[in-house]
């Protein structure tokens, strides 16, 4: 996928942890204006993939640039800055517990503007009727419902009207129901704000309905990438198992080990 | 071999120790240096205030109280030996106003807010709120260490005051009102054994110690904890015994600074 | 909001806190008999001032009247140089006693001042012509001791 409006570019990212390689040469390019999965099993990578984005991790090697500036080279202040730029929705909310939604949603507006008191209850008043909890603002995060926590998050994440969005498994643990509510708001949020949203997810089917494009990761490298009509075309076995949710296939059932017979202690 | 690997296991540890140490210096360093926001917006610090004083009132007034009444009982059984009990009040205040007030006004502390800071920080910290808040450009020490810091500095010493005086109540009622000291014997010997800068203004100083010993610990403890269930616990008991053994260390060297020599 | 609520209790605490370091300070402590502007400064000079220490009570006639600030020893005397601020309502006469006195028999020192009649009165930063050391037991016992031991060999 080649656009000249990339706003972020990955270069032959590498990361180890201890010596232990986890992302081995990472490359991809994120347009303006577009939502795109990652996708990839429990423990490929892309947790870390999406700290390495957010500047909260330092690459073993190469870079990731967001809107022409190279991301961990930036200083503490200069990443700050970039951050205000960017959206964080994380695994399962992390609204502030000790607040209400109402002060959730305003806690960059207050934090980072000097806007009046009145602008900011306007503001996150429209920012939460578009999720459609305007009438939760004076609930405190422990009386919403996971799917509601969920959405409030997602006011939350774009209270600051982002240039970009990061969604860290947006779906997981949601009902049915809360499952395409959320889903649509990605898309919905990141079309009306011009922005670029990047989810992290293992739920194929889901992010299947509102993505433009995927990448697959499996053990720290880009194993396919393509529209969600190319991946579903896609004859790749990996790429198959995940889709369709297979139990044995390149990704083995069995954790590698030694002979089964030899572990129940039956000679051979 | 077994020799080897538990001089391993040793050295591993003390390595550990003196990260940790470290860690947790450059944190202290931190806070104070981003102690800037809790000024700023000084609500932040008031509502802490809320949670870590004003939740610790009422234990803090009826442990004072009690242990005012049974310095009252004790005291008035030893001094009647020596046929002394007009200086019960001295006693009940020098005790409290000294040691009693500032070390157990502390501890008390420690098990009330330390640990709830410790258990709030690290479930924060478990449900990625400081993450979120990172993320958000907002510098979680600035906006969630530092008030609860400066909160814990100012209320100790209140605390602890709140605490000796309501002791020394506790000492009047028991020694005078029920026993029958004389009640002017009992205010003048205590007045004129309490100096204001020696006794008083040093226990002050103790509790303000306490403070920033309590809260750091609590603060690093729940800052550092791993984000599980067991971890958390586990943080929120360590803030306790760090913290407890920390007063009680720091009122051996404080007291042996103040009152060497007489 | 609810700021107001928390507000009131955060402040009902402070002023409580202080309330009680002000009882700590007035009622239980002695601040009420420190006043710094309204003292004045005298001097004495002991060959022995025994177990007296800084912030000692000076007394007259069992009222305190002021405390002792410094005590050092004095190299062109080789005597103690105990300073005492002393409260401004109290004057004493140029001929008043200064005693190093012990309160029981075992009790803390204190510098008790025993008027005289003359009627100029000390100003500040002047010395208490007569004194008295203090009382040492040891000395005490020895004396009594040796005074003993002398009358049988005469």
């Amino acid at each position: 996928m080649t656009s000249s409006q990339a706003l972020v570019e990955i270069r032959d990212v590498n990361f180890s942890y201890d010596s232990r390689p986890i992302l081995k040469g990472i490359n991809m390019t994120l347009p303006k204006g577009k939502v795109i999965a990652v996708m990839g099993g429990s423990g490929c990578g892309k947790t870390t993939l999406f700290r390495i984005i957010g500047g909260a991790l330092k690459p073993t090697k190469g870079h990731v640039k967001i809107d022409g500036q190279v991301i961990h080279d930036l200083s503490q202040q200069g990443l700050y800055e970039m951050r205000r730029k960017m959206g964080v929705l994380f695994q399962f909310g992390a609204l502030f517990t000790d607040m209400s939604v109402f002060d959730n949603v305003a806690f960059q507006m207050r934090e980072h503007t000097d806007l009046p008191e009145e602008i900011i209850h306007d503001l996150v008043m429209m920012k939460l009727n578009a999720v459609g909890l305007r009438a939760t603002h004076g609930l405190m995060p422990a009386e919403l419902s996971g799917g509601m926590a969920r959405r409030v998050a997602l006011a939350r994440t774009v209270a600051l009207d982002p240039m970009l969005i990061l969604y860290d498994e947006p779906f997981a643990g949601l009902d049915p129901i809360s499952l395409s509510v959320v889903g649509n708001l990605i898309r919905k949020l990141n079309d009306a704000l011009g922005a670029t949203s990047v989810i992290v997810t293992h739920d194929v089917q889901e992010s299947m309905k509102i993505v433009d494009y995927n990448y697959f990761i499996d053990s720290g490298v880009i194993v396919a990438e393509g529209t969600p009509d190319e991946i579903r075309a896609s004859q790749m076995p990996y790429v198959r198992q995940f889709v369709n949710g297979e139990i044995d296939g390149p990704v083995p059932f069995h954790y590698p080990g030694g002979n089964y017979k030899n572990d129940l202690g039956v000679s051979a | 071999m077994p020799v080897v690997k538990s001089i391993k296991a040793i050295g591993h540890r003390t390595i550990d120790v003196v990260w940790r140490i470290g860690y947790a210096s450059r944190f202290f360093a931190l806070t104070l240096y981003y102690s800037g926001a809790s000024f700023r917006r000084f609500h932040l610090t008031i509502k802490e205030m809320f949670a870590s004083g004003v939740m610790s009132l009422i234990i803090i007034l009826v442990a004072g109280m009690f242990v005012g009444m049974v310095l009252g009982l004790q005291g008035y059984e030893t001094l009647k030996r020596y046929g002394s009990e007009s200086a019960l009040g001295s006693l009940v205040a020098l005790s409290l106003v000294r040691e009693l007030g500032p070390v157990l006004a502390a501890l008390l502390f420690a098990s009330r807010a330390g640990s709830a800071m410790t258990a709030e920080i690290g479930l924060m910290k478990a449900t990625e709120q400081i993450a979120a808040m990172e993320m958000m450009a907002v510098n979680p020490i600035a906006r969630v260490i530092g008030p609860r810091f400066w909160a814990g500095l100012i209320s100790m010493p209140l605390l602890s005051a709140l605490f000796s005086a309501m002791g020394v109540f506790g000492g009047y009622v028991v020694g005078v009102v029920v026993i029958g000291v004389d009640e002017g014997s009992f205010w003048s010997q205590m007045q004129s054994s309490v100096d204001f800068q020696h006794d008083v203004l040093n226990g002050v100083i103790k509790s303000f110690v306490f403070g920033v010993a309590v809260t750091a610990i609590a603060l690093f403890e729940g800052f550092d904890a791993p984000p599980t269930a067991e971890g958390v616990s586990g943080a929120t008991t360590r803030t306790v015994v760090e913290s407890s053994l920390a007063i009680l260390i720091l009122d051996f060297i404080l007291t042996a600074f103040m009152f060497r020599g007489d | 909001m609810e700021r107001t609520a928390l507000d009131l209790w955060v402040g009902a605490f402070v002023v409580a806190g202080i309330g009680a370091l002000v009882v700590l300070a007035l009622k239980v402590g002695n601040l009420s008999t420190y006043n710094v502007s309204d003292t004045y400064l005298l001097n004495a000079y002991f060959t022995n001032v025994g177990g007296l220490k800084p912030t000692a009570s000076v007394r007259s006639a069992g009222v305190l009247v002021g405390r002792v600030t410094e005590i050092r020893l004095d190299t062109d005397r080789y005597e103690a140089k105990v300073t005492m601020s002393i409260d401004k309502r109290y004057q004493f006469p140029k001929d008043t006693f200064a005693n190093i006195q012990t309160a029981g028999l075992l009790g803390e020192n204190f510098i008790g001042l025993l008027p005289g009649g003359e009627d100029q009165m000390l100003k500040s930063g002047e010395v208490f012509k007569k004194t008295q050391s203090a009382m040492v037991l040891e000395d005490l016992i020895g004396q009594f001791i040796y005074g003993k031991a002398d009358n049988k060999a005469k």
